[in-house]
């Protein structure tokens, strides 16, 4: 009985929180739709016509000198975005800008004061969820956009079922790879979201684009990752871009991390010009850009998969890509022809020899060919790969006696208890 | 294993290691991994115990194991400054460890993310990822909170962030 109305009262407390939490929404998405000044009505199909009043007549400028084939084509993408802030924000709000068809935003967090040094959100949006407040100004911005808007975290049990459905859903239309999006924009800040954003395309064989700023807010990175066909963010230890400062100076004590607009607009710019050519097919995209704001340099690179990633969803979609190996050569033949020309060079082996340390400042500078299985000048890793860690440490025992789930449990209990 | 003290070094031998790579969506072999956890949770527990530096009492919140809660404390010149502590099981566990939170001391500390999330050290992802899946929940504990909070805990006191219970207490009468 007690135990009971102990439940009840916890779960009563629980609901009482959420509601509060969700009154407050309410009525912080109210107050800022009061003052909305007007709104320009939805626009049926873009127009190439050069008037004040068109939205899209730049844009449509793309086709008339012939960079992009068909521009109008934007409006039947869907692209999701993982993390709606300092990069997040402003990349969904260049997709808005150029007419993306649906966008669909994931963020737990709420705006704060202290995100103002970041580009975006404004200081009375504070306090509202960021999805909401992303909503709120994308859709003043173009009422074109679908806008869809996810408030949970997604490296959760339940957040990311609720990811990975969201991204299934083909209400809006069918992406080539067979789900409801075309391609999944990682603006998180932490490996554990990446690596959360990485498990739901592998499993889903949905491409998608990392970015990254480094913690001490001078690097960035953007990555093309197509499950299957290139390295899956677990293939690999992460790579960073070499600040070119010597890290054992880099005072961290007191702070986590550090962020400038700067760095995240170009990240975000970086991030949507891929996306863009990607999307649109023009130009080259990208699997790997780096961006050293000390130096100004910009190291690329290509990854394929590791044929023993610790991830089994990789390693389906790398036995997927290699059986479909013959139908995509013959129907890529062609075009590889005509695109002989533009090659770059041939893909890095990187199976191997991950605790590559800080390239030599004096390195940077030259312009030496990569060596099969080093990484490009400017790029190191972030993370050592499992290995057999030399440490007289004690395994757990298995005893048939003890290996009992809920008396493990009670035993832990019963330590707890005193 | 370079940026952690002695003790915490052979405390964290002493731990047992775990050996099922499973995460939270990979059914039974995660209730074989999360006996494993308790195994190893149950050996520091009860060592933290017998070594008189009992510090933390952690235990799942939901029978799935993905969630778990509990309390941690430090003793502070003489004063013992007690947490509630939270941290959820993400579903790419092990590769990523648990991101340990103490909610109450959430915007006092710049050693935090948003949320209560503890900032751990640069060396802790490393030998985390290295020690992919040997690392579970007390590892967690032993090498990113334990060192946390004292390095955490005394700065906060010092310059009146958090306040004894007592403390508090009197000065809101
Ligand atoms: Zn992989």
């Amino acid at each position: 009985m007690e135990e009971e109305l102990k439940g009840m009262v916890e779960d009563l407390q629980v609901l009482k929180g959420s509601l509060a939490t969700l009154e407050k929404r309410v009525q912080n998405v109210t107050s800022l739709a009061k003052t909305t000044p007007t709104r320009r009505s939805k626009v049926k199909d873009m127009s190439s016509e050069v008037i004040d009043s068109n939205p899209y007549s730049r844009l449509m400028a793309l086709q008339r000198m012939g960079i992009v084939e068909n521009y109008e084509q934007i409006r039947d993408f869907s692209v999701a975005i993982v993390g709606v802030g300092g990069v997040g924000s402003v990349a969904a709000e260049m997709l808005t800008r150029c007419g993306i068809g649906r966008l669909l935003l994931y963020d737990y967090d709420t705006v704060e004061l202290a995100n103002m040094n970041r580009l975006f959100f404004r200081p009375e949006q504070v306090g509202m969820t960021k999805t909401d407040a992303a909503v709120h100004t994308l859709s003043e911005i173009n009422p074109d956009v679908v806008l869809e808007s996810y408030t949970m975290n997604i490296t959760t049990v339940k957040g990311f079922e609720t990811f990975t459905e969201s991204l299934q859903n083909k209400k809006f239309s069918t992406s080539k790879h067979g789900t409801g999006v075309d391609l999944v924009l990682s603006c998180v800040d932490n490996y554990e979201a990446r690596m959360a954003v990485n498990q739901a395309c592998n499993e889903l064989g949905q491409t998608w684009m990392e970015s990254g700023v480094s913690e001490d807010a001078v690097s960035g990175h953007i990555q093309l990752l197509v499950p299957g066909e290139t390295a899956c963010f677990a293939c690999a230890p992460p790579l960073v871009v070499a600040s070119g400062v010597d890290e054992r100076t880099l005072k961290r004590e007191g702070v986590c991390a550090a962020s400038l607009p700067t760095t995240m607009g170009v990240v975000a710019g970086l991030l949507v010009q891929n996306t863009l050519k990607y999307l649109l097919g023009f130009g080259q995209v990208s699997p790997y850009l780096g961006y050293n704001s000390l130096k100004d340099f910009f190291p690329t690179m290509e990854m394929k998969p590791n044929p023993q990633c610790s991830n089994s969803a990789c390693l389906n979609r790398q036995k997927e890509y290699i059986l479909a190996k013959p139908a995509r050569d013959a129907s890529a033949k062609a075009k590889m022809e005509a695109e002989a020309s533009s090659q770059t060079e041939g893909p890095l082996h990187l199976d191997n020899e991950w605790n590559i340390s800080v390239v030599d400042d004096s390195e940077i500078e030259g312009s030496t060919s990569n060596k099969s299985d080093a990484l490009p000048e400017g790029l190191v890793r972030e993370l050592p790969i499992s290995d057999n860690y030399e440490n007289k440490m004690i395994p757990v025992e298995t005893n048939a006696v003890t290996d009992d789930l809920d008396y493990l449990r009670k035993q832990l209990d019963a330590l707890n208890a005193d | 294993m370079e940026g952690w003290d002695t003790t915490t070094k052979s405390t964290l031998t002493q731990i047992p290691l775990l050996t099922t790579k499973a995460g939270p969506r990979d059914g039974a072999l995660w209730t074989q991994r999360l006996k494993e956890e308790y195994k190893a949770l149950i050996a520091y527990t009860g060592m933290n115990k017998s070594n008189d530096n009992d510090w933390f009492r952690i235990s799942a919140a939901n029978p799935e194991g993905t969630r778990w809660t509990g309390k941690c404390w430090y003793v502070h010149n003489l004063l013992k400054y007690e947490f509630d502590l939270q941290f959820d099981i993400p579903v790419t566990y092990p590769a990523t460890a648990p991101e340990i939170e103490l909610p109450e001391l959430d915007g006092k500390t710049h050693k935090m993310y948003r949320g209560g999330k503890i900032c751990l050290t640069v060396h802790f992802k490393p030998l985390w990822a290295k020690n992919c899946p040997r690392f579970g929940i007390a590892h967690a504990l032993c090498l990113g909170l334990a060192p946390w909070l004292a390095a955490e805990v005394p700065i906060l006191v010092d310059s009146g962030m958090i306040k004894h219970k007592d403390d508090a207490a009197t000065s809101a009468q």
